[in-house]
């Protein structure tokens, strides 16, 4: 098998969710002498940004996204040492969790599937994540964005307690917050002060991806 | 055991030994973004449709949830009852996770109405059981607590074992006590609706409670939605499952309800399933005529 052949099996398996062949091919390569990155950053992202792709068409359903999702991670698993060995960058580190007083996380767990897919470092705080939780999150693993999740109109309005603490906290300007849960809109979110929101795993990739670039190009202008 | 719902022209009686008792899901903002800029203006026209289409499609109790994002929760459900109350003897389902918007919906509702919902946390049914009790009205209860939606059957019968304690505390009847066992989707987690179905088991066979779930979540991110919910539901029935908040206006889905009905013996000698054979014949003989004229 040529890297090229490996690149297009991990592509194809990946898409289907073949989590053994993914693992399979992922240590034929590095065995083979390809680097993780190339592995990661050919292979399996632009995998599952086409599974993205498909089902924010409609053409793939949550359970595909989820077998291809959980393909990734495997093979993610076993390059995630080799790839801090070499120094390879990640897309970002996503800070994550459902608000105070909700329990529902089958939305959260998909988000944070998509993020992985998409190279996204996550950090998944669990459900019931109160405001001091959320801060010491950002305290320890500084990352670039903070998911809230919530389900019910009755924990929505934690959203702007946590913004509130965390900009308290001095922490506003260090991360980007998003929001998101059935009942959450683009409205809810412009007025509780979050910087983006997304209806649905794939799109939530999609805006994390570019609200991080338009912080870096902010940075450095 | 019974559960008697009523509005001031209408008696529902959701039991073991009862034909299913359908609860139309249809009135609920949630995912429906022009209903809910609607509502946010107090336009309420909308919710007028849902309840003649879903009474139409066999709905036998409505439920109502005015959860809409930034606006007066309480005084929007209120509002809503008034106005189904105004077109309709069908009883209610008063559908909120806000305290408020129960108090007020059970001060405006005219008969007993079914509450959606109560979770296991000890601090929320402090909160909704003397509310309950006040008015009279029947709960619906969900077995997870403080740390999550539990993942065993067996776990969430420790839940209902709390429930159940605390209801009889509060000297509310448990005739009045309906369980929600908790659906999840299958899209998810393969094993989500064996575990429900275990748990309708299990519940009826140590308390034979009433339950009631929101059917339509066992098939979220799936294709096709209304066969697995039409396939869903005579399973859950035949588990002892009495009542659903579920979609009431896929005939296919009712058409199922009905004929599970017949056939675990809750419609005796097939005389609703005969009934609506000939309505259902009727109607298509008036269409045929009207098209010929």
């Amino acid at each position: 098998m040529t890297h090229d052949d490996i690149i297009k099996a991990l592509f194809d398996e990946t898409l289907v969710g073949n989590a053994p062949a993914v693992l399979e091919l992922t240590k034929t390569g590095i065995a083979d002498g390809m680097t993780p990155s190339t592995i990661l950053f050919d292979a399996l992202i632009p995998a599952l940004e086409e599974v993205g792709a498909r089902f924010e068409r409609g053409d793939f359903f949550v359970p595909e996204m989820l077998v291809s999702g959980k393909a990734m991670s495997g093979a993610l698993a076993f390059l995630r040492p080799l790839l801090a060995e070499t120094g390879a960058e990640t897309v970002g580190t996503y800070l994550m969790g459902t608000v105070k007083g909700d329990v529902h996380d089958i939305g959260k767990n998909l988000v944070n599937i998509m993020l992985e897919g998409a190279g996204f470092n996550v950090i998944d705080l669990g459900v019931q994540v109160a405001p001091e939780k959320f801060i010491a999150g950002i305290l320890e693993h500084k990352p670039d964005i903070v998911g809230m999740s919530a389900f019910l109109t009755t924990t929505m309005p934690m959203f702007k307690v946590n913004i509130h603490e965390i900009t308290k906290a001095g922490l506003r300007d260090q991360v980007i917050i998003m929001v998101g849960g059935a009942p959450v809109t683009q409205e809810y979110a412009d007025v509780v002060g979050a910087d983006g929101f997304a209806a649905d795993a794939s799109t939530a990739v999609r805006i994390a991806k570019d609200l991080i670039a338009k912080k870096r190009a902010a940075v450095s202008a | 055991m019974h559960t008697v719902l009523s509005s001031p022209g209408q008696t529902v009686t959701i039991g073991h030994d009862q034909p299913f008792c359908i609860i139309g899901e249809r009135i609920n903002p949630t995912g429906r973004k022009k209903f809910q800029l609607q509502l946010r203006e107090g336009d309420l026209s909308a919710i007028e449709k849902d309840v003649v289409d879903q009474i139409a499609g066999g709905a036998n109790v409505l439920d109502v949830n005015m959860g809409v994002p930034l606006t007066d929760e309480p005084a929007l459900l209120s509002k809503a009852i008034t106005l189904i109350q105004s077109i309709t003897d069908v009883p209610i389902c008063i559908d909120s996770s806000i305290i408020e918007a129960l108090q007020a919906g059970l001060e405006t509702y005219q008969g007993k109405a079914l509450v959606n919902s109560v979770t296991g946390e000890d601090d929320r049914m402090e909160l909704v059981l003397p509310l309950i009790k006040k008015h009279g009205a029947a709960i619906i209860a969900l077995p997870n607590d403080e740390t999550g939606i539990p993942a065993t059957a067996a776990e969430r019968m420790v839940i209902t074992e709390k429930i159940v304690r605390a209801v009889e505390k509060h000297g509310i009847p448990l005739e009045d006590l309906v369980i929600d066992p908790l659906a999840m989707t299958v899209g998810a987690d393969p094993e989500a609706v064996k575990i429900t179905l275990e748990t309708i088991y299990l519940i009826r066979e140590k308390w034979g409670l009433n339950m009631t779930l929101g059917a339509s979540n066992i098939s979220f991110g799936l294709p096709y939605r209304h066969a697995l919910n039409a396939a869903f539901l005579p399973a859950a029935m035949s588990h002892g499952l009495t009542s659903a908040v579920m979609d009431c206006r896929t005939p296919l889905i009712v058409e199922s309800v009905r004929a599970a009905d017949l056939l675990l013996g809750l419609d005796p000698w097939g005389s609703n399933w005969i009934t609506r054979f000939r309505a259902m014949e009727a109607a298509k003989t008036a269409a045929a005529s009207e098209k010929g004229v």
